[in-house]
């Protein structure tokens, strides 16, 4: 009788904990579907880029190099989602000041030869400066003046792309440096794209500050109660003022990979509806959008998951304007079936469907 | 699930299977309810007559909340029948709306009304049988049932501009005003002083001349005796019996409660002085924003103090002066003879202090984390940021503390809001005794937990006294202070206003203190 | 103690809400008399302020929405995405399939009415964030807008052009043009539907059993559940009607610009909520009135008016202008929220934005003068128990800073110029 209690138990902690299988499940089915509708998807081939080196080709590897900025930014709101309770909605306007700041430094007075002016480490450095002052002053809108984290963000959300256009004076700077356009592209003799690599070099920082640090407790004690923080000796506020800086931090990094990509910018397209993919990407893992506990690996798998979504999508031949549709859809299904009223309600279900099975045994 | 071998286990006190009794105007027949794997209700029955008061007991856990609530209609009962007055067969009760048609009104301890609509409004929402409102007359209306009261309020006033006790009167203005039969009060008195309760206790009495039946939920004894004719006792869920308050001494019905014996005051009074240690805190005017008066304070190695005072006196907010818990705390500290700065609970713990609050959710534990994670918390951020633990040495921290203090857990990783309210306590304490405070400060730490984790926390704290720790503890409970504490401050009126130890400790002179008798200027002025 | 009885409301009765609409309506009419005296020529004529009606009224349907929703606690930022998706139905409708004008104007109400049912439904009886439903619907309607037609175009269906261009004159007022005859002012249609609809929920906010509940609701749902009221289908209402609101409010949007476009009001989620919050709605919930939402639209589109008349005309600086607007907004409004936290709750910290705003005049104008000017000293000498006092102190500190931070960079902008 204990055993299959026990065995029940699991099998309905399958949907209630277990917060990796979510991702996890999601691939599958997208993986299967795809299987079923064209296993040539899954080829990957090595072919030669337009500079002669050897690359490899294929839409895995295209998921992998284009769902880095996304994976870089699911790190950044799964920590600010965990200790604030609400979600980021400025990263694509942040990216797009992060990008215009990059493109300012690097091309200094002179927009059109494509010379850069300065050194890149130094573009980079103040792109993440940059970065980090709009997650300071979301995360002190938050922090400080206690506002809700998805209004406060409301305000570089709207005004983020402006500032952007303004930064360059509406200008778009052009930059054509080989060393530049590695990072968005292909370091010579590797056949994997940069991104990839620089969004592995960010889940090893992010590992490391998480083993190393005690950003984790800190992080989940705030967002589940904050003055039980307070009076443990935690400052709230800096915490939560930390995540943003983070976040900031990852945008910036999002920028730098977005704008090498492009050589350029384009200030109303740039990283555009990346916020709610990343949103997507917390709650695909499994995290609860209101705070508290986090699984990052599970964030960022869900990034992946996503990226996957979108590349089936286009593959399916779906605008990119009319991407966010689907998405959205996706998003409400997920978000439905995440809550806890729904989740009782299933629950329910099995339970009743479960129990003549139980009972047939005992006779 | 038809297999049902506990309802022969019910005592049979309780008639079963006949239509109601003559005089009784609520019958509740083998309420169940779980939530997911807990059964927080199983088989419960519940009688209530015409104009009496009953009163509804349990230790935490026992349901008592829970059988409010589906007879309020927040909660939906998984089996089980109402009987209502006036209604032939079982009646349906599924949202509170309907509670109030059927004439059920319910106050409610924790959930305040809105604190942004007017009084009147608070008063009469809900419940407006118009379409359209008529604020002049809503508003006279008001003006007559709160001046009828005698509740200082104005009916324009928006809610939240009122204290929390004239909140409280109106939260109970209304149910009264709603000409209920049956009015129920969930631990109205908590927020209460004594002659504030004293006013509620007169209104109960009013209205079950009239014949209203009221069900009272409290923790108190005294008030059970004052003013209920039966008692109706929960424990885990389960209906332990239904006596007349006459007839049933103290003992028997905390023994019920517990379901063991128990002596009547499980710490006995202690006389002696005991000898006295050097100075370990010596504060001088400590203030805060939270308006009390600035005061001092000195605390000895290895003493136990504690702030005796009535509720809303301050004592709550000097300790929280002391650990730096609210905003603009300042003073003068000598801590070990140095100076020191405490501004914030940061500080405070730096130097060795510790403080549980008496919000055990909001401010105690973080429900989602482990039972590990919590009891490591003060701890990590007083080692800092950069040098987190191993998950080991955690472990070795969890496992040592929750066999110390006899923590009842699955194990370490279970969430801590899976625990009961007294293991919460444990765990909180298990995270401030972690930190080897040389300063313990316990505000309320055996309020709403079960008798048996009351005594283990009692004894545990004679015992880290024992052992040099000085310990502050704050209780609503007279007589448990008394038992632990070896000096008091009383506090009047958000202002310390005396000081007693050995020979003056005794009930008698505590309360003069606080009514303001002889013993004025003890304190610092 | 015998406690005075009066049904007259005193200051510190008022709500947040009304004190911040009083603010709005002082600024607004600050800022009018402003800029009729620096920029005399466009300002003077009385068609400039009923072409900010024309140009706004949409706008103000949506915020009239807004406010609902966030006056029962919610949040609803699909708006501006449903409005574009009515644009382009109602055109593809009209151009495409022949359609008339009541056609149109059913199928508007129809997808705000099914935009309001859906995420009422996810929101109040699934209890989901309404912040991520609604965002998933603006993705999800602006991505439907694209699949409709992917192409903006202008409708050249002659009965609705007509109707479109209807205008009504405002009798006595106008202007004299260059040859010197008398032009009356004018109002479009729109206008008429979004006052038509502001007083209606005016109405409904003020004297209805429902429109209290929204409150309630807002002001705390477990108080309101307790109370008896419903709150699901509270909140259920609340979203339907931004719903229904937002298909209006596209239907108008459509009328004044004649043309169907995924582009078409961009940003109209972010105005409106910027409206609703100058007007006086309290993003918290529980407070909030038609009135202050509809000066609040037309606080925020003077600025507009004003930062393009001072010639920075550029694109960028209206997305600058509304943000700057409602980042102010908000730090008012959390300093008010503060005050009552601090005075209902002493065991939160809440005073810190106060305390830190009255810090930096501190250090920028000296002690005693930010003294006077946010009404510290009061607090200071005030006896400890005396709360309401301090409420008042708080309110004075947030108008001083709030006209202040309005008033200083205008200012600035034409000493510059």
């Amino acid at each position: 009788m204990m055993a299959q209690d026990r065995s029940k138990r699991n099998f309905l902690s399958f949907f209630s904990g277990k917060q990796f299988l979510i991702p996890l499940a999601a691939l599958l089915a997208l993986v299967i579907f795809n299987l079923i509708a064209d296993p040539e998807f899954f080829r990957v081939t090595l072919g030669r880029n337009s500079a002669g080196d050897p690359v490899l080709a294929g839409n895995l590897i295209s998921i992998l190099d284009n769902g880095s900025e996304l994976a870089i930014l699911a790190i950044g709101m799964t920590l600010v989602t965990a200790a604030s309770g609400g979600q980021d909605i400025s990263a694509g306007a942040v990216i797009a000041i992060c990008g215009s700041a990059l493109l300012r430094v690097l091309c200094g007075s002179d927009l059109t030869s494509g010379q850069i002016q300065s050194p890149i480490i130094v573009a980079f450095l103040v792109c993440c400066l940059v970065g980090m002052l709009c997650g300071a002053f979301n995360g002190a809108l938050v922090a400080f003046f206690r506002i809700q984290p998805m209004v406060a963000t409301l305000i570089l959300f709207t005004a983020g792309r402006s500032i952007a256009a303004w930064i360059n004076n509406n200008e778009l700077p052009m930059v054509a440096d080989s060393t530049f356009a590695s990072f968005g592209g292909y370091i010579k003799g590797v056949p994997m794209p940069t991104p990839f690599f620089i969004a592995l070099i960010c889940f090893a920082a992010v590992w490391a500050l998480l083993r190393f640090t005690s950003l984790g407790l800190y992080v989940q004690s705030v967002g589940i109660s904050e003055k039980t923080s307070r009076l443990n000796g935690l400052d709230p506020r800096i915490v939560k003022v930390g995540v943003f800086v983070i976040m900031g931090l990852c945008c910036a990094v999002a920028a730098l990979i977005k704008v090498s990509r492009l050589k350029t910018i384009n200030y109303s397209i740039i990283a555009k509806d990346i916020e709610m993919d990343a949103i997507l990407a917390v709650a695909l893992g499994g995290n609860p959008l209101s705070g508290g506990k986090f699984r990052m690996s599970s964030s960022i798998l869900g990034a992946y998951v996503i990226q996957f979504l979108t590349t089936t999508l286009y593959k399916f031949d779906v605008q990119s304007d009319a991407l966010s549709a689907y998405k959205a859809a996706a998003v409400i299904i997920l978000v439905v079936l995440s809550s806890p009223v729904v989740r009782e309600k299933l629950m329910k279900l099995l339970r009743s469907l479960s129990e003549p099975e139980t009972a047939g045994k005992q006779v | 699930m038809f297999v049902c071998g506990e309802s022969q286990d019910v005592p049979a006190l309780i008639f079963r299977g006949n239509y109601m009794k003559e005089n009784s105007i609520l019958e509740m027949r083998g309420i169940s309810r779980s939530f997911l794997s807990v059964k927080a209700l199983q088989n419960v029955d519940f009688t209530l007559c015409r104009g009496e008061i009953m009163a509804l007991m349990g230790e935490n856990g026992a349901g008592k909340s829970t059988l409010i609530k589906i007879l309020t209609g927040v909660y939906t009962k998984d089996s089980g029948e109402i009987y209502l007055k006036g209604h032939s067969g079982p009646v349906e009760i599924s949202s509170p709306q309907q509670a109030q048609e059927l004439g059920i009104s319910t106050v409610y301890q924790e959930i305040p009304l809105c604190p942004n609509l007017s009084v009147a409004e608070n008063i009469y929402a809900g419940r407006h049988k118009k379409r359209l409102i008529s604020w002049r007359k809503l508003n006279e209306k008001a003006e007559k049932l709160l001046s009828s009261l005698g509740i200082p309020a104005s009916p324009v006033q928006p809610l939240g501009s009122c204290s929390v006790a004239v909140q409280q009167m109106i939260a109970i203005a209304r149910a009264v005003d709603m000409e209920c039969s049956i009015l129920v009060l969930d631990e109205p008195t908590s927020s209460l002083d004594e002659q504030e309760t004293e006013r509620l206790f007169e209104l109960m009495r009013q209205l079950r001349s009239k014949g209203t039946g009221i069900i009272f939920v409290t923790h108190f004894l005294d008030q059970v005796y004052d003013i209920c004719d039966r008692v109706t006792v929960l424990r885990d869920g389960r209906l332990t019996g239904v006596y007349n308050v006459s007839d049933i001494t103290r003992v028997q019905l905390v023994a019920e409660m517990l379901g063991r014996e128990l002596d009547d005051s499980p710490v006995a009074a202690e006389a002696e002085d005991k000898a006295v240690g050097e100075v370990l805190y010596h504060g001088r005017n400590i203030h805060s924003s939270e308006n009390i008066a600035p005061f001092e304070l000195t605390v000895r190695k290895g003493e136990i103090s504690g702030f005796a005072g009535l509720l809303g006196s301050g004592r709550s907010e000097c300790v929280r002066a002391v650990f730096g818990a609210d905003k603009g705390t300042d003073g003068n500290v000598v801590m070990n003879g140095k100076t020191v700065s405490i501004r914030k609970p940061s500080d405070a713990i730096k130097n060795g202090i510790a403080y549980l609050s008496e919000d055990r959710k909001a401010e105690g534990i973080i429900g989602e984390l482990s039972v590990r994670e919590n009891i490591i918390l003060a701890l990590q951020v007083k080692k800092g940021f950069f040098r987190p633990f191993s998950k080991s040495e955690a472990e070795g921290f969890a496992d040592e503390y929750i066999r110390a203090l006899g923590i009842k857990t699955a194990s370490a990783d279970t969430p801590v809001k899976e625990l009961s309210g007294g293991n919460q306590q444990k765990v909180i304490l298990a995270r401030w005794l972690l930190t080897h405070p040389e300063y313990l400060i316990l505000d309320e730490p055996t309020r709403g937990i079960d008798i048996g984790a009351k005594a283990d926390i009692q004894r545990l704290v004679k015992k880290l006294a024992d052992d040099g720790m000085s310990v502050t503890f704050i209780s609503s409970e007279l007589g448990e202070m008394l038992g632990i504490c070896s000096r008091l401050f009383v506090m009047r009126d958000r202002k310390m206003v005396g000081q007693l130890s050995g020979r003056q400790l005794s009930e008698d002179n505590i309360m003069k203190t606080i009514a303001g008798g002889e013993h004025d200027g003890a304190g610092p002025q | 103690m015998k406690i005075k009885r009066i049904h007259k409301k005193r200051f510190c009765d008022l709500s947040d809400s009304t004190v911040l609409t009083m603010i709005t309506a002082a600024v607004f009419v600050i800022l009018y008399v402003f800029a009729m005296i620096v920029f005399q020529k466009g300002f003077l004529k009385p068609q400039t302020f009923f072409n900010l009606l024309n140009a706004n009224a949409a706008l103000m349907i949506l915020s009239c929405g807004m406010t609902v929703v966030m006056v029962a606690g919610g949040i609803d930022i699909s708006v501006g995405g449903v409005s574009a998706l009515v644009t382009m139905c109602c055109a593809v409708f009209i151009d495409h399939h022949g359609g008339s004008f009541t056609g149109a104007a059913l199928l508007a109400l129809g997808i705000g009415l099914a935009f309001g049912l859906v995420q009422g439904f996810l929101v109040a009886y699934l209890e989901i964030q309404p912040f991520i439903i609604t965002l998933a619907g603006m993705f999800f309607a602006r991505g439907m807008t694209t699949i409709v037609c992917e192409a903006p175009f202008n409708v050249q269906n002659e009965d609705f052009v007509r109707i479109r261009e209807t205008r009504i004159n405002v009798p006595f007022l106008g202007s004299v043009n260059k040859n010197g005859i008398f032009i009356n002012a004018y109002i479009e249609i729109g206008v008429i539907v979004a006052l038509l609809t502001a007083a209606a929920l005016f109405f409904l906010l003020k004297w209805t059993r429902t429109g209290r509940a929204f409150y309630a609701v807002g002001g705390n749902r477990q108080s309101a559940l307790m109370l008896g009221i419903n709150v699901k289908q509270t909140v259920f209402l609340s979203h339907l009607i931004c719903g229904l609101l937002a298909g209006i409010g596209g239907f108008v949007y459509f009328m004044h610009v004649g043309s169907g476009s995924a582009a078409n009001a961009a940003g109209a989620e972010m105005n409106a909520i910027a409206s609703a919050i100058i007007g006086g709605t309290n993003l918290m919930g529980g407070a909030g009135n038609i009135i202050g939402t509809l000066l609040g639209t037309l606080t925020l589109a003077l600025m507009q008016n004003i930062v393009s008349s001072a010639g920075l005309d550029q694109a960028w600086w209206t997305g600058i202008t509304i943000a700057v607007m409602l980042c102010i907004f908000l730090i008012v409004q959390s300093v008010l929220i503060a005050a009552v936290i601090l005075h209902r709750n002493p065991l939160t910290y809440g005073s810190m934005p106060a305390e830190f705003l009255y810090n930096l005049t501190k250090k920028s104008v000296g002690a005693s003068s930010a003294q006077v000017l946010c009404g510290v000293a009061l607090h200071e000498k005030s006896p400890p128990d005396r709360v309401h006092r301090q409420i008042i102190v708080y309110r004075i500190r947030g108008q001083t800073l709030f006209m202040g931070s309005i008033i200083y960079p205008v200012f600035c902008f034409f000493l510059s110029s």
